[in-house]
């Protein structure tokens, strides 16, 4: 096992992506966050209170699940049972920029499924995906507008990204 | 927040529904916890997700049903399943031919999920016996109702936060009720106390053997109870004079404006629908601030599209190996 952040890294990961965020955005215009369960939920929010913070107005926090948009439901792998779970975005996603926010962009499989998924909730000006971790291995022409680490990790290793609110630690490992 | 990873996540393995007498409280409640999932589809812009994605529901009703039906419908066009209606009155049934034979002919086009309501007890168990789709139970003879006592409790849960301790009464036509036997499982197994109340005439001949109290005074319990289910006196199901006339049975047994005022301020009144008015219950009540009953129609929505997602993905998972 291999600690490749820190907690301080993933402090500094999260100042920039949202200096970049804000400097990307248009002043007039309408951003908010929303985090892919599990850990883009904890990320999601920990940056819409940063960007709250620097532009002075409340940038809204949501929260999606991707379940019933995944490819694989009729095709099951291995013992990844999809647990349903609550999508909760308590905002019009309309004409606003999404700042979607997953853990470690991989395969590039959880974003299409939650770019599907948002277009049902509604027409959003763009959606910007932002990341804490760029995994070489994509199988989707998708890749992350903001990426705070990248890594080439073999396709036997596990990255894994633990946060204080779920695992009660900051730090990125590969195993 | 329930985010904890290396936790062992509870797995649905079955891929027929057909009744909650045989399932865990585990599984009950990974059903309740499922459904919430699926409430937001109705509530947003485009009311459909796709997870059942070209496959095939059929909904095979020999008994009448408008809730129940519609639910299912609405419920599997909302995952993007095909939906093929089955009513006993515009089919082969009245050439003679048999429930297996119907069954077979509907599997041999092509179905994924058989949603089934029969007058004879065991007829889904029946029909999972000998077809290779999944089989949800929609209502079998007095045996029971699966769908309806999920969402009687996902309603209770959602409003009361948890089953456990409260004291529930159901009331009527016990005998002739799955909808009794179904929320009497499901709501013994999730903790609650379940209190059977009606005339004599009309309860159970094995209700002895069941976990339940008994008793044959409204009156008595209603200042007690945390819920209350009204059921509907089913004439069409009764044989015999089980009581004297309606109004004798309205006068002990239904729920009255006058019997509310004794009642706890904030019990929740439910009936799993249709409402005969006057008789179980008075409009006032059915209409009044306590009443859910709406709110169940609308909560059996997300529990039918949990039960139909769980079942095709114990399928999928079973063809895999």
């Amino acid at each position: 096992m291999k600690v490749i952040l820190d907690t301080k890294q993933i402090e500094q990961i999260l100042r920039d992506l949202t200096k970049n965020i804000i400097s990307d955005t248009p002043p007039d215009l309408d951003i908010a966050v929303i985090g892919i369960r599990s850990r883009g939920e904890v990320l999601a929010q920990r940056l819409s209170s940063r960007l709250s913070q620097e532009l002075g107005k409340d940038v809204p926090c949501g929260t999606l699940d991707i379940t019933l948009y995944r490819d694989d439901l009729n095709s099951p792998r291995g013992n990844s049972q999809p647990h349903v779970r609550t999508t909760e975005i308590g905002f019009n996603i309309d004409d606003k920029i999404i700042i979607l926010v997953d853990d470690v962009l991989y395969t590039g499989r959880s974003t299409r499924a939650a770019m599907a998924a948002l277009i049902d909730l509604g027409r959003p000006r763009a959606i910007k995906l932002a990341v804490l971790v760029d995994r070489i291995g994509r199988e989707m022409p998708i890749h992350a507008d903001y990426a705070g680490y990248k890594t080439d990790a073999a396709p036997v290793k596990l990255v894994q990204v633990n946060l204080v609110e779920s695992d009660g630690k900051d730090e990125v490992v590969i195993e | 927040m329930a985010l904890k990873r290396k936790s062992k996540q509870f797995n649905w393995h079955r891929k027929h529904l057909l009744g909650l007498r045989e399932l865990s409280a585990e599984e009950i409640t990974y059903i309740l916890d499922t459904a919430r999932g699926f409430e937001q589809v109705s509530t947003r812009s485009v009311k459909k997700a796709p997870p059942l994605r070209g496959k095939v529901v059929v909904n095979l009703f020999f008994e009448d049903s408008t809730r129940t039906r519609n639910s299912f419908s609405l419920a599997a066009s909302r995952l993007s399943a095909d939906i093929i209606e089955f009513t006993k009155k515009l089919s082969s049934v009245s050439k003679g031919e048999t429930l297996l034979d119907t069954a077979k002919n509907l599997e041999a086009m092509g179905i994924d999920i058989v949603v089934v309501r029969h007058s004879a007890g065991g007829a889904s168990r029946f029909l999972s016996r000998n077809m290779n789709a999944c089989i949800i139970n929609a209502g079998d003879g007095f045996c029971e109702h699966p769908t309806q006592g999920l969402l009687d409790v996902y309603t209770i849960r959602k409003i009361k936060g948890t089953l456990e301790g409260l004291k529930i009464a159901i009331v009527g036509d016990i005998a002739h009720s799955r909808v009794a036997r179904s929320d009497m499982w499901a709501m013994t197994k999730l903790g609650a106390e379940v209190t059977f109340v009606g005339p004599p005439t009309l309860m159970p001949t094995e209700v002895g053997r069941l976990p339940v109290k008994v008793s044959y005074s409204l009156d008595e319990v209603i200042e007690k109870v945390d819920v209350i289910n009204m059921l509907r006196i089913q004439f069409e199901r009764l044989g015999g004079n089980p009581f004297p006339s309606i109004r004798e049975y309205s006068h002990y047994f239904g729920l009255t404006v006058e019997r509310m005022k004794r009642a706890k301020s904030d019990i929740l009144v439910m009936h799993p629908g249709p409402i005969n008015r006057g008789l179980e219950m008075e409009s006032e009540v059915a209409d009044g601030r306590n009443s859910v009953i709406l709110e169940q129609v609308t909560n059996g929505l997300a529990v039918r599209m949990a039960v139909l997602f769980l079942v095709n993905q114990a399928a999928a998972q079973k063809l895999k190996t």
